[in-house]
């Protein structure tokens, strides 16, 4: 039957054969495409959907129950220390992983820019914990800073510390439940007790010196990604620039500070964007490297809905989390996936 | 470069500056390659040599027993052995799977493009940045309702829909450098869609296969969230999940535990030994660039 169609079309006109055929081609594709559009559509925006509706919800046990309670699962999460042990949690390991990919990555490509002898073996190197899963990750480094007891005596890197008689390098790394920040009773403290902003000087606001030693192990398998994103920017810097500054009468230090470092500027962009999301949704590293740690001290958002939802079967309280997370992943992403697709399409 | 011998105090100034460009690179090599010594040192020595105090002393000699406890387990520690295979049986039908969708997708987003299809592509993409806690909940109630909650094929349909967005990524952006000329000419020999497809841009889609299944791999072998949750069942765990088993029930036998990791790093690192290049091509498109 469409062959006869398609070739009393022919007939008629050729245009018409070549317009029907251009739109049974375009139908094909749209068709083709559509699968993954609905699995897309149902497995992520479907289900964050009845993520965020059951975080209005009092489903707080096994049997579900979607009555509404408005914001309530947001609003308690405020009161509960541990939410708020993992917002100054994430804020700290936001912070120190990205300083610390950046300058690394930074560093090392530009090192490896000058024309280093084995520079694909020092590359091949620096980059290769990222084709490791986070749980080894976690596993080797819970390993490596283990910081030992008083009984057993230092391990792990402190005990390299001792015998290369770097004794003051010791610490109790990820089971140190310090929080570093503002004591209230010294004068910025006070002034801030005293007008009501308490809470920015108590170990509520602060550094969590446990994290520090995830952040080292995040550091150790990213901030090799960094440096390759780096070093393809590095490659496109065209060499006519560089020489052109030169010529001009500028020191290695100026073709950088002027010349490069503008250029690798939307690097640096997109290095934040994917580094922060990454480190907001931080789950394996956590999990398998040091628990929750003292008091909280290295726990993390995601692992907290993950102990909410399927340990607590507290599924609303759950979700409020996760909605939460991804809300402030979507800010970081959104803006930056409609500025890389729109500029994309001008070009 | 140039034949002129340069002046005493320039020569000097720049071997200066390699010593120190140098002795950098080489603390960095230090600080990389430092747990992987550890893991080595420490899975080769047998049961009597591993002790905190000598953690970091050379075994003495090769011992197997190490991985041979983690691999089959026994005196507590529950082997990997039956996880290798799970993941094996996993991550090969996703990253076939997973290549083909992906090829689809990235050839009609790239050369059938529609109304709409850019903002489409857009929120595709979105689906690769999201934090899979928002998703876990209902995925499982689904799973349920189709009778692959518990399953392998569940956990590879799981892998396949949220690689969607990266793979169709890669494509699309490898397809689009395929000049539209080709495609024009192959439509004036009265090719179709699938002859476009078939005779045009498979025969040059090579790289783009090897690049997306390098990338597939590695992210289904290394992925731990989806293998805790939907396999909910030891005998169904893919090798992540089985290593952390493994590191929280055996606290003290640190060398089994090494060797779990090492079991469990080494096919990524052949993989990203042998093939960087496409893995590197890989890790770039993620970021949106390239």
């Amino acid at each position: 039957m469409q062959q006869v169609k398609a070739s009393t079309a022919a007939a008629a006109s050729r245009p018409a054969t070549q317009w029907l055929r251009k739109n049974r081609d375009r139908l094909i594709a749209i068709g083709l495409i559509s699968p993954s559009v609905i699995a897309i559509a149902v497995f992520v925006y479907g289900f964050i959907g009845f993520t965020a509706f059951s975080s209005l919800t009092r489903w707080d046990s096994l049997t579900p129950d979607f009555t509404l309670v408005g914001l309530r699962n947001y609003t308690r999460l405020f009161t509960i220390d541990r939410f708020l042990s993992d917002l100054r949690n994430t804020v700290t390991f936001t912070a120190l992983f990205l300083a610390a990919c950046l300058a690394i990555g930074l560093g090392l490509a530009i090192l490896l820019d000058q024309g280093v002898k084995g520079e694909a073996i020092f590359r091949t190197i620096f980059l290769f914990p990222m084709a490791i899963s986070y749980i080894v990750t976690g596993v080797v480094w819970r390993w490596l800073l283990n910081p030992g007891t008083i009984q057993t005596g230092s391990s792990g890197i402190n005990l390299l510390f001792e015998r290369l008689g770097l004794g003051f390098l010791k610490s109790p790394w990820f089971t140190d439940p310090t929080i570093i920040h503002i004591p209230p009773d010294s004068w910025p403290g006070a002034w801030l007790v005293q007008n009501g902003f308490g809470v920015l000087a108590s170990p509520r606001v602060g550094i969590s010196v446990a994290m520090i030693s995830v952040v080292l192990a995040a550091t150790w398998q990213m901030s090799g990604y960094t440096m390759a994103l780096y070093l393809a920017g590095l490659r496109g810097v065209p060499d006519e620039l560089r020489e052109a500054a030169r010529v001009d009468g500028a020191t290695e230090l100026q073709v950088y500070r002027y010349v490069v470092l503008p250029i690798l500027r939307p690097i640096t962009l997109s290095a934040v964007i994917i580094l922060g999301h990454i480190s907001l949704k931080i789950f394996d590293l956590v999990v398998s490297m040091t628990g929750p740690g003292p008091a909280f001290a290295t726990d993390v958002p995601a692992f907290f809905m993950f102990d909410t939802t399927f340990r607590g079967n507290n599924f609303a309280q759950g979700a409020a989390i996760a909605t939460m997370l991804l809300f402030t992943v979507a800010l970081l992403i959104v803006p930056y996936l409609v500025y890389t697709t729109r500029t994309e399409a001008e070009l | 470069m140039s034949s002129v011998p340069l002046p005493m105090s320039r020569q000097s100034r720049i071997s200066w500056s390699r010593v120190i460009i140098y002795t950098v690179m080489i603390l960095f090599l230090l600080f990389y390659l430092l747990p992987v010594y550890l893991i080595l040192i420490t899975s080769f020595k047998s049961f009597d040599q591993v002790s905190l105090s000598r953690m970091w002393d050379l075994p003495n000699g090769f011992s197997l027993a190490s991985f041979d406890r983690a691999w089959n387990g026994g005196e507590g520690v529950i082997g990997m052995r039956g996880s290798f295979w799970n993941s094996i049986q996993l991550v090969v039908p996703a990253t076939v799977i997973s290549c083909l969708l992906g090829s689809l997708n990235g050839y009609v987003l790239s050369k059938w493009r529609f109304p709409g299809s850019e903002t489409l592509f857009t929120l595709i993409l979105f689906g690769m940045f999201i934090p899979y806690q928002s998703v876990l909940v209902p995925l499982v109630e689904v799973l349920r309702e189709i009778r692959l909650y518990a399953s392998i094929p569940g956990l590879i349909l799981v892998h396949v829909v949220y690689g969607i967005p990266i793979t169709t990524l890669i494509f699309r952006n490898y397809y689009a450098t395929v000049p539209n000329e080709l495609l024009e000419a192959g439509k004036i020999d009265g090719a179709d869609f699938f002859g476009i497809y078939r005779h045009v841009m498979l025969p040059i889609s090579a790289p783009g296969f090897v690049v997306v299944a390098i990338w597939q791999f590695t992210s289904i072998w290394n992925e731990f969230l989806f293998g805790l949750i939907i396999t909910n069942d030891p005998q169904l765990r893919p090798v992540t999940v089985a290593l952390q088993n493994l590191s929280g029930s055996q606290f003290t036998q640190w060398n089994v535990q090494m060797a779990g990791a090492l079991l469990v790093a080494l096919p990524t690192l052949l993989v990203y030994i042998f093939l960087g290049k496409y893995f590197l091509r890989g890790l770039l498109a993620g970021s949106l660039k390239g």
